[in-house]
């Protein structure tokens, strides 16, 4: 009896001792999907560099609505997962009810600021970025006319639009933007026939490249604008690759970094506000042999002037968010 | 608004009323039978998956049209089942087929191609090319009607064509033909068909399965002419248009085909203007969204005449014991 007792009490404390060593990290992926050739698959590439660097694991989960936010937090949380990872602003609803109630968890969340004494909010500054791309597109542009199009109308995507506006008026100051919102749901990311005709609308109305920062509905964007025979700007990953000497360049949003550097800081991570900038490699543009021929060393030589600037603070991009409007650009 | 941006948003009008245009005529032969269906969505979304799938592997578009029709197909055949064998609820069975549809299409898609539940990009014979009709390029400079054959008429994927010819053919089937006649008696009094000896079940299969390929057509018309390969979740609600355009037609062919240009051109000009100013009001780009179902709403809630849908829809046929 007392030896039954006793290993029993041993397996007990044994299996204790497991789940509390496991803390294995985990990440939430948004609606979008792990693989969404975009932001989602940013995220998941950064925690795969991480797990073949150290031989981690993680865990992750795809969200298939919006209910299962809280759900899904919660259950890594109860689970021992430490840090959990969200990719996403939608995700601060749900983070901010539950981080009280898991003092030990840290928590990241991306694209948005919950303040919490064991979050670290990870935001980008995309306009800065989104100025270099514009300021290309401007250069690249014969008809003095170039395209935006946004996925959800939300002032992330602003933001975006923004800060191309402002590029593309520092290089041009009389060119023309025309600007277009895919919609106004969810849905607005995974619309690639709308994409494609938006596209088709700015090129009937003379714009000659067309930046899409747009999720899915970008796969439109960048098809038809392959098609039409004129430049577009991809966003979030490197999407150069995806018609080769059609892509200008592309938006590249370094979210696999944040999340490197997340699981790479561990249960023991620096929580607070985090920015990601030209300056620390939070966001560029991208160069590489599919839009090397596109991008000419002049072209080069001014943007990465104006890089150096931004860097170093002397030019300032004005923040949609900061303050809800944009200089450049009337919505 | 010129002459010139008239023919480009019409042009732009007519690429997106053909998926709607096909989905529509789709339900109106189910709906005519009885048999209501909310699957389009999702008979769509696997019909644009397969297509676009086929058309990736083989480089064939027309092989990846049918792998189109025969996913939709299938979707239907289980709609059929469940409905009209089983007599089950048939909103339950529709909606069914669009949960499964949008969770299969990604599954598979990841399965085969490892693409994140998406195709690889299509080009050459793996996608419908424009057709240009004869004399587009000649006619093109004769002032008025010249840009209106060559822009508008000319120029469209072979699909987009077939959408519009089977419009006058769905009214001849479905008021001169006996096959027609029955199908529409079918939908408001079984019994009597079932009196005359005409098998009911046989029917209800019949315009359901012919729901189906006209669902595999608009599918493959977006994944392999309209876009170049597969998207997850990509007909993005347009089948849930369709049946608002269905009850905006009442259940009529030439008026499916005005209601879905209506919701087209509604489309079209929302992607062109982001807002419009009439008389010094303006009108936000969601109005024109939200446009297409509010008019329902409106039929529906009687004030344009009356929508009367066929008497016996969505009632499973049992014979007297």
């Amino acid at each position: 009896m007392t030896f039954m007792k006793s290993l029993m009490g041993a397996a007990a404390s044994l299996a204790l001792s497991a789940g509390l060593a496991v803390a294995e990290p985990a990440i939430i992926f948004d609606l979008g999907g792990k693989f969404d050739k975009s932001f989602n698959e940013a995220a998941f590439k950064g925690a795969q560099r991480w797990a073949e660097e150290t031989g981690g694991k993680f865990r992750d989960i795809e969200l298939q609505s919006e209910a299962q936010r809280e759900q899904a937090l919660r259950r890594f949380a109860e689970n021992g997962a430490n840090p959990v990872v969200m990719v996403g602003f939608a995700f601060a609803d749900a983070l901010s009810q539950v981080a009280d109630d898991y003092p030990d968890t840290k928590f990241v969340i991306i694209d948005m600021v919950v303040d919490k004494p064991n979050v670290r909010s990870v935001v980008f500054n995309e306009h800065e970025g989104s100025y270099l791309v514009g300021m290309l597109a401007a250069m690249a542009s014969k008809t003095g006319k170039v395209g935006f199009i946004g996925g959800m109308d939300i002032p992330l995507i602003r933001k975006f639009a923004c800060g191309y506006a402002q590029g593309v008026k520092a290089v041009k100051p009389e060119a023309e933007i025309i600007s277009n919102m895919t919609g106004t749901t969810p849905a607005a990311w995974n619309d690639p026939v709308k994409g494609s005709e938006l596209a088709k609308a700015q090129i009937a109305q003379g714009a000659d490249v067309i930046y899409a920062a747009a999720g899915g509905t970008g796969v439109g964007v960048l098809q038809t604008a392959a098609d039409e025979g004129i430049l577009s700007i991809g966003v979030d990953s490197n999407q150069n690759y995806m018609h080769p000497g059609k892509v200008l360049t592309s938006m590249m949003k370094r979210v696999d970094n944040a999340v490197y550097q997340a699981l790479k800081d561990g249960p023991d991570m620096e929580t607070g506000f985090s920015v990601m900038g030209l300056a620390n490699g939070g966001v560029d543009y991208a160069l590489d042999e599919y839009n090397a021929p596109l991008i000419s060393a002049e072209m080069k030589a001014r943007v990465d002037e104006a890089k150096a600037a931004i860097a170093g603070g002397e030019i300032k991009v004005h923040d949609y968010m900061s303050d809800d409007s944009c200089p450049a650009l009337s919505f | 608004m010129d002459f010139h941006t008239l023919i480009q948003i019409l042009d732009s009008t007519i690429r997106l009323a053909t998926p709607l245009l096909l989905a529509c005529l789709a339900g109106l032969y189910s709906e005519r039978a009885g048999i209501f269906d909310i699957g389009l969505e999702g008979k769509m979304l696997a019909a644009a998956f397969f297509s676009a799938a086929l058309a990736a592997m083989t480089g064939n578009v027309w092989l990846g049209l049918l792998a189109g029709i025969a996913a939709s197909l299938a979707l239907s055949a289980l709609h059929g089942l469940a409905s009209i064998t089983f007599r089950g609820n048939q909103l339950i069975s529709g909606v069914a087929i669009n949960f499964l549809a949008a969770g299969l299409t990604v599954l598979v898609a990841q399965d085969w191609f490892r693409q994140g539940g998406r195709t690889p990009a299509l080009s050459g014979n793996g996608r419908f090319a424009p057709i240009d009709l004869p004399l587009a390029d000649t006619l093109r400079d004769v002032p008025g009607l010249g840009p209106v054959y060559a822009e508008l008429i000319s120029g469209h994927s072979v699909l987009v064509y077939a959408a519009f010819l089977a419009v006058p053919a769905t009214w001849w089937l479905l008021y001169r033909t006996r096959f027609g006649l029955r199908l529409r008696a079918v939908g408001e009094n079984p019994a009597a068909v079932d009196t005359a000896g005409v098998s009911v079940v046989g029917l209800r299969y019949g315009a359901v399965m012919i729901c189906g390929v006209l669902c595999g057509i608009a599918g493959a018309y977006l994944a392999t002419a309209l876009q170049a390969g597969f998207v997850k979740d990509m007909t993005a609600g347009r089948g849930f248009i369709a049946l608002a355009a269905l009850i905006f037609a009442k259940w009529r062919p030439w008026q499916a085909m005005w209601a879905t240009l209506l919701f087209g051109f509604l489309q079209a000009v929302a992607l062109r203007y982001q807002n419009i100013d009439i008389a010094g009001i303006t009108i936000p780009v969601q109005v024109m969204d939200a446009l297409p179902y509010i008019l329902t709403v409106v039929i529906l809630a009687g004030f344009v005449g009356k929508a009367i849908p066929p008497r016996a829809g969505g009632e499973p046929y049992v014979k007297e014991r």
